[in-house]
């Protein structure tokens, strides 16, 4: 196993960055931000072939795209922090003129983000269309999504589902956050998923279960195989079990965090559990 | 006057899939999308000739506007095939988002619009896209008005970078522009000078344009013409130009009354030259089975009914 010190340190300082986000402007989304942390650190920093700078077309890269819009806040922090625009920028979050919209858009031209995400479950076939056109440029990078659990409710996750099995999108590796919670509670109570492996085995997909989600070095090693898994016809799942809120002690394992900000009090207790490792912003 | 003939009657889908036939062979980041309806939208040639660039989606059009999203990252250039319902209001949320506020380069090409559709009936007789398709920030509105300027719209809208809309239909129509016509987004094409009335006519509407006007000329009346292929962006300075030789206008249009080109134009007059002005549209109304004449006739959206408002429309000044 690789020495993850550096990650894990990473990852500290990402938990710090969601928090004085959504605690600055008293809005945005921490609990689903911090139990992707992890799994946004190992794609940026481990997994994802990445060029330097950015371009729209993202040719001769892997390509991710972050389907479950709301959970913003670690997507941004996790892009300054790996040089797609200066980490300060996270300052502006929400704010009015900023570029860091409360969802990710590509309206404000901030590098990194490629598509527009919030209203969901539109995530997987965007991906699906540019790991066809990756197929057609005879590019033989990735492309990766992300998607909640929740999401998965949405009808069109499942026409994708469909039509990326049918059609052999076997440069695609989508991850499902699978965190057993919602905006109204646990996905049981609100509508059950079922049993999610059954369900992407049947739609013709390669499926992997990450069971540590927020285990950086299970991460790695899960996604790695993922990657393995690419070009033998089959679109990947990962279903990646992480718990909501991770990191933070009294906002994991509930709903409660998935779109509510810490007072102040609530902040420094969160970022007391955090120590500063790379230098806030 | 000038005299228009009809060279044989053709559907403007046809004029799309010859337009469509033509980008696979001179421009080759064009591909094409259909959801199951490869021989209705006339995609048949491109498919034929480009298997490797042509996807069929399935019975499933959300899927289809986000895979076109997806496919513009990289370079593509994707024009997606279905019927205009299924084109604009089952993915209204997959344009507004994927597309139109990502800035994607798509190309959503609608055909059987509105009534013409015929016997279906109101299911897939959609009456509201232009004004869905208007509304969206940054989103260009072609509606052709027969086989060659369809087909002439569909190779200039791949030039254009972003996203458009060109809605065309199911039936055989005059077919009477130029074969060789320069398609130009946002610029009105007019077709008759005249001095009593002015008519702007899309789609369909445009050959009943044509008709009324000559119509009018035998009762003394002298008709400008006005085609205007783009709703948006709209040609203002056209219409204002027109209106103000003219002094009255009657708008013309395979679509409600509500939301379509009536109403943008009734906006850029109300702020730059009021002035009395008809709408040929349906009354905020679905659609019903029938034949597409037996449909235009009852819901007045042909020539005889262009007439009638213009009289009245005169009447007004």
């Amino acid at each position: 196993m690789p020495n993850t010190q550096h990650l894990e340190d990473f990852v500290t300082q990402v938990r710090r960055d969601i928090l004085r986000q959504v605690h600055k402007v008293n809005s945005g989304h921490p609990g689903g931000s911090l139990g992707c942390t992890e799994f946004f650190v190992a794609l940026y920093q481990e997994i994802m072939n990445r060029k330097e700078g950015f371009d729209m077309d993202g040719i001769e890269e892997d390509l991710f795209f972050l389907s479950n819009g709301h959970i913003s806040p670690v997507f941004y922090s996790v892009l300054a922090r790996s040089g797609y625009f200066p980490v300060e920028e996270l300052n502006t979050f929400r704010l009015i003129n900023t570029r860091l919209q409360g969802h990710p858009t590509t309206h404000e031209g901030l590098p990194g983000i490629r598509i527009a995400s919030g209203s969901l479950g539109q995530g997987m076939s965007v991906a699906i269309g540019a790991a066809e056109t990756k197929k057609l440029n005879n590019d033989n990078h990735l492309v990766y999504s992300l998607h909640g659990d929740g999401e998965l409710q949405e009808g069109q996750i499942w026409e994708a589902a469909m039509y990326a099995s049918g059609k052999k999108i076997d440069n695609l590796i989508s991850t499902i956050d699978y965190n057993g919670q919602q905006i109204d509670g646990a996905t049981d109570d609100v509508l059950p998923l079922g049993d999610l492996k059954a369900k992407f085995e049947a739609f013709g997909w390669d499926v992997l279960e990450i069971k540590e989600g927020n285990n950086i070095s299970a991460i790695i090693e899960g996604l790695t195989e993922a990657k393995n898994r690419t070009g033998k016809g089959k679109p990947v799942c990962v279903l990646l079990h992480t718990v909501m809120g991770n990191g933070v002690d009294f906002m994991m394992h509930t709903h409660a965090w998935h779109g509510k900000a810490p007072n102040d009090e609530q902040l420094e207790k969160g970022l007391a559990q955090n120590p500063e490792t790379l230098g806030d912003y | 006057m000038k005299k228009y003939i009809d060279t044989g009657k053709k559907d403007t889908r046809s004029g799309f899939g010859a337009g469509l036939e033509e980008l696979g062979k001179t421009n080759e980041n064009v591909v094409a999308l259909c959801a199951d309806l490869i021989g209705s939208l006339k995609m048949d040639a491109f498919k034929a000739n480009h298997p490797e660039r042509f996807f069929q989606i399935g019975i499933a059009e959300a899927n289809m506007i986000g895979i076109a999203a997806g496919m513009t990252i990289g370079g593509k250039i994707p024009f997606t095939g279905t019927f205009a319902n299924f084109s604009t209001g089952r993915v209204y949320d997959q344009i507004r988002q994927s597309v139109a506020y990502s800035d994607k380069n798509v190309k959503i090409c609608a055909s059987h619009a509105g009534l013409t559709l015929g016997e279906d009936g109101a299911t897939h007789q959609i009456l509201e896209d232009i004004g869905l398709m208007k509304m969206l920030p940054g989103m260009t509105v072609i509606n052709t008005c027969d086989y060659n300027q369809t087909k002439a719209a569909t190779i200039a809208i791949a030039k254009h970078k972003g996203p458009v809309y060109l809605r065309f239909g199911r039936p055989k129509v005059a077919n009477f522009t130029p074969e060789d016509q320069v398609f130009e987004i946002g610029k009105a094409v007019q077709l008759q000078e005249g001095n009593d009335v002015t008519i702007v006519a899309t789609g369909h509407l445009v050959w009943e344009a044509l008709l009324a006007a000559e119509e009018l000329h035998e009762n003394g009346i002298s008709a400008d013409v006005i085609n205007i292929h783009s709703i948006k962006p709209l040609d203002d300075e056209a219409i204002i130009k027109s209106v103000q030789k003219t002094g009255c206008i009657v708008t013309a249009e395979e679509h409600n009354h509500l939301g379509g080109l009536g109403e943008s134009v009734a906006r850029v007059l109300a702020q730059h030259s009021p002035t009395p002005q008809e709408f040929i549209a349906t009354n905020d109304t679905f659609g019903e089975s029938g034949t597409p004449e037996q449909l235009m006739e009852k819901y007045g959206l042909n020539a005889s009914a262009i007439v009638k408002a213009a009289k009245k429309a005169i009447n007004r000044k």
